[in-house]
């Protein structure tokens, strides 16, 4: 079957392309013709291989030969010794640089691939709405092995031991969560699962959730087992029907092969899981805000201590961690705590998913192991930027995070460096900007958000993030007065130090990091009244350039306000007290003599 | 259903499932069976991930091509839904980005049945515990 005998893959990302692969593809196509070898050997370009400080890149099928930095006069070449001839041409090989050996088999060449997928092990791989692909992939196996080979302290410590930090935003370290929960006496307790996902931008969870929503259940059971609790609860917003489809055909089908219920595997292990709804209230991810919506209260935060590992749901010692953490439990448990050591850095151990969004050309779900830069993930595997624009900054942590810029790009990414930096990891949204977004304006969309989800119970994140919003809204209005920029920065602080829960407390990180890293572009806003990045509409003018204008009056005719004057077959002039900015002539205008600036 | 009593039942039952998942990949004729995964978490759905699973089970049941089309949750690449990831008998498997009636169509005509590859290939540059 099939007609071709060998394919040559051609990187044809971004930045490959940029790099001539085009002109590559050219040169194999003749150097194919003029070995009679077109029929048999097929060129073919491919997405971005995110090996692009290496680019171009090319593949060859199917002994996966890896060819990199190559050349278009290297095509010739190739075709002869590696097809014709069958042998590699080592020069193009790439150097390990640790081994300085050259490396020919893109499977071995795991230190290109930067990304780990550990929590997104089955997605994409297996049919989430069979439970036996899950078990032939070792599903539930370390369920198995828990509950009939270690004691919970043991299972704890194998936990503990592999410094698995909270995926859900805090970063809290999830042993000694279970440690603590385990340590409250109770004669009932429970585990909960934070599925709330409300960051504008994120589907990490989401996506676990519809892609292996079994490992989720695996891991509660585990915690379960390890904290004493017989009990989970998933509380998962109704705004994901089918996440909430495939974790109830989930359950079902762990219920009906024994894997919940009772006496599990024949132990006397007893542990069944039920799902909650929630109507979408970002406050609602809050971990006490959670428990009283679970409880049928109002989602409103409550202040810590007591933590739900000493008093939670219904008043019980409750275990709450997120989807994501969840899910790196059982391969934990299957390959051990020292191996998911290895991956990540000093501080942070094992991988981290981000949706990555905003301007970049790859946009999706990837997984990298903490310490990965912003640099390798946005033009490594995000592709760079798109239209080929200006990176500008990268906002993580969703409305509770900041924005890191240019001399961030090669900061590894980990919980404490993200803090240090002026953001946080958050759950893992990560929205790329470029040099036409305007930081101020995205400021206010951030805090347009929290002033939407503040849940109102205390006052400095109510009516403070309300006045924040206003005068941010002043700003990019051309209305700031000098002061405002002052007045801002000392109610974030106020706001950030005065909130009852972690949502008023983060909410003005957005303003406060825009301002640390692009206070340039507020001073713009209030001092001289301009967009630097051609945002901000109210900031912007529309004029009439004298030596285009043809004086054919189309412009004033359409003018809602009348204000445009001028002479037939004279240059016309807009009167900028009287324009508001509709935008109409600059569309009629046939000879470009409109613009905005 | 039978209920699973221990540990060693899970394991056996654990090596059963692969095997089985082997020969249903593989078939009765290894020779010719073509297994195609596509995308349908939330992105993929809303992209038109089901119409296209439907069209390639139509299509490739109406030419009499041995195939099994299964369902699974995203991969990621979002930025080009629908996604799929096609392995032919003997190669290695290949994901296919945007993929509507018109490119499934090129796919089943080039790919599978001439092993042609078509444009949009996106490259799989991750790894996971079992390969590392
Ligand atoms: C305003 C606010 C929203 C939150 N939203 C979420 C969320 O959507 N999902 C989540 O897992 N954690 C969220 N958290 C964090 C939780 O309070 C809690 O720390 C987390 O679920 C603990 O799980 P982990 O230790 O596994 O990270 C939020 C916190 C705050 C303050
Ligand atoms: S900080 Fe905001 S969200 Fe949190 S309790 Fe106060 S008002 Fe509610
Ligand atoms: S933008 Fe609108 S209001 Fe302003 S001059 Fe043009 S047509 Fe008139």
């Amino acid at each position: 079957m099939g007609k071709f005998k060998n394919h040559i893959l051609v990187c044809l990302g971004t930045g490959c392309r940029a790099s001539q692969s085009e002109e590559i593809i050219r040169n194999f196509k003749t150097a194919l013709e003029e070995n009679d070898l077109e029929n048999d050997v097929q060129i073919v370009g491919t997405g971005c291989f995110g090996f692009c400080e290496k680019g171009p890149v090319i593949k060859m099928v199917p002994d996966n030969t890896f060819y990199v930095l190559v050349n278009p006069e290297d095509a010739n070449e190739i075709v002869l010794e590696h097809i014709v001839k069958g042998r590699k041409v080592e020069r193009l090989l790439y150097v390990d640089p640790e081994t300085k050996k050259h490396v020919s088999d893109s499977k071995h060449m795991g230190f290109y691939k930067k990304q780990i997928r550990i929590a997104l092990r089955n997605c994409g791989f297996i049919n989430p709405e069979n439970i036996d692909e899950y078990i032939a992939r070792d599903g539930y196996a370390a369920l198995g092995s828990v509950i009939s080979e270690m004691t919970p302290q043991e299972a704890i410590n194998v936990v503990k031991d592999s410094e698995l930090r909270g995926r859900g935003g805090g970063g809290f370290p999830t042993g000694l969560k279970w440690e603590l929960t385990k340590k409250s006496n109770s004669d009932q307790k429970y585990v909960v699962c934070n599925a709330d996902e409300g960051d504008p931008g994120a589907f990490m969870d989401r996506s676990i959730l519809e892609g292996d929503p079994h490992s989720v259940l695996e891991a509660m059971a585990i915690c379960g087992y390890c904290i004493g609790a017989n009990v989970g609860v998933i509380y998962i917003r109704a705004e994901y029907p089918l996440a909430i489809q495939r974790l109830k055909i989930a359950i079902q089908q762990a219920r009906d092969y024994g894997l919940l219920g009772n006496e599990i595997l024949g132990s006397k292990f007893n542990f069944d899981i039920e799902i909650r709804y929630g109507a979408g209230a970002f406050v609602c991810g809050e971990e006490t805000a959670l428990i009283h919506s679970m409880e049928g209260l109002r989602g409103e935060p409550t202040v810590k201590p007591p933590f739900p590992a000493v008093s939670g749901y219904k008043g019980k010692p409750t275990n709450v961690n997120n989807v994501e953490t969840f899910a790196n439990i059982p391969p934990i448990f299957l390959k051990g705590s020292s191996w998911f050591k290895t991956i990540g850095n000093e501080k942070s151990k094992g991988t981290k998913v981000f949706a990555l969004a905003g301007k970049v050309n790859n946009v999706g779900l990837i997984e990298v192991p903490m310490g990965t830069t912003l640099r390798e993930v946005i033009f490594d595997i995000g592709g760079g930027i798109k239209d080929g624009k200006k990176f500008k900054a990268v906002q993580t942590g969703g409305p509770s995070g900041g924005c890191l810029t240019e001399k961030h790009l090669d900061t590894p990414i980990d919980y404490d460096n993200l803090i240090a930096s002026g953001s946080m990891m958050g759950s893992g949204g990560m929205v790329v900007l470029d040099e036409d977004d305007c930081m101020v304006d995205v400021a206010r969309f951030y805090l347009d958000f929290t002033v939407e989800e503040s849940c109102g119970k205390c006052a400095p994140c109510r009516i403070g993030n309300k006045r924040m919003n206003e005068m941010l809204e002043k700003i990019t209005m051309g209305k700031g007065e000098e002061d405002d920029i002052i007045r801002l920065k000392n109610l974030a602080n106020v706001i950030k130090d005065t909130s009852l829960c972690g949502l008023g407390q983060t909410s003005p990180n957005p303003v406060l990091s825009t301002m640390d890293n692009f206070m340039h572009e507020y001073v713009a806003h209030v001092h001289d009244k301009k967009c630097p990045a051609k945002q901000c509409k109210a900031l912007m003018q529309y004029s009439i350039d004298p030596n285009k204008c043809v004086g054919c009056t189309l412009c004033s005719r359409v003018c809602p306000v009348d204000a445009i004057s001028g002479e037939r077959k004279e240059p016309h002039k807009i009167n900028a007290a009287l324009c508001i900015k509709c935008g109409a002539c600059m569309e009629k205008c046939k000879f470009g003599a409109i613009s905005l600036s | 259903m039978a209920k699973v009593k221990t540990l060693a039942d899970l394991r056996k039952m654990s090596e059963d499932l692969k095997t089985k998942i082997q020969l249903r990949e593989k078939g009765d004729n290894p020779e010719s069976m073509i297994q195609l995964k596509v995308s349908m978490a939330t992105c993929g759905i809303a992209s038109g991930a089901k119409e296209v699973m439907d069209f390639f089970i139509e299509e490739l049941d109406k030419q009499n091509i041995d195939a099994v089309v299964t369902q699974t949750g995203c991969m990621g690449y979002c930025f080009a839904e629908p996604t799929i990831e096609i392995t032919l008998p003997g190669q290695d498997p290949i994901v296919y980005g945007f993929v509507n009636e018109l490119k499934a169509k090129e796919i089943i005509e080039k790919y599978v049945k001439n092993g042609e590859m078509v444009e949009g290939i996106i490259p799989t540059n991750y790894q996971t515990p079992d390969n590392q």
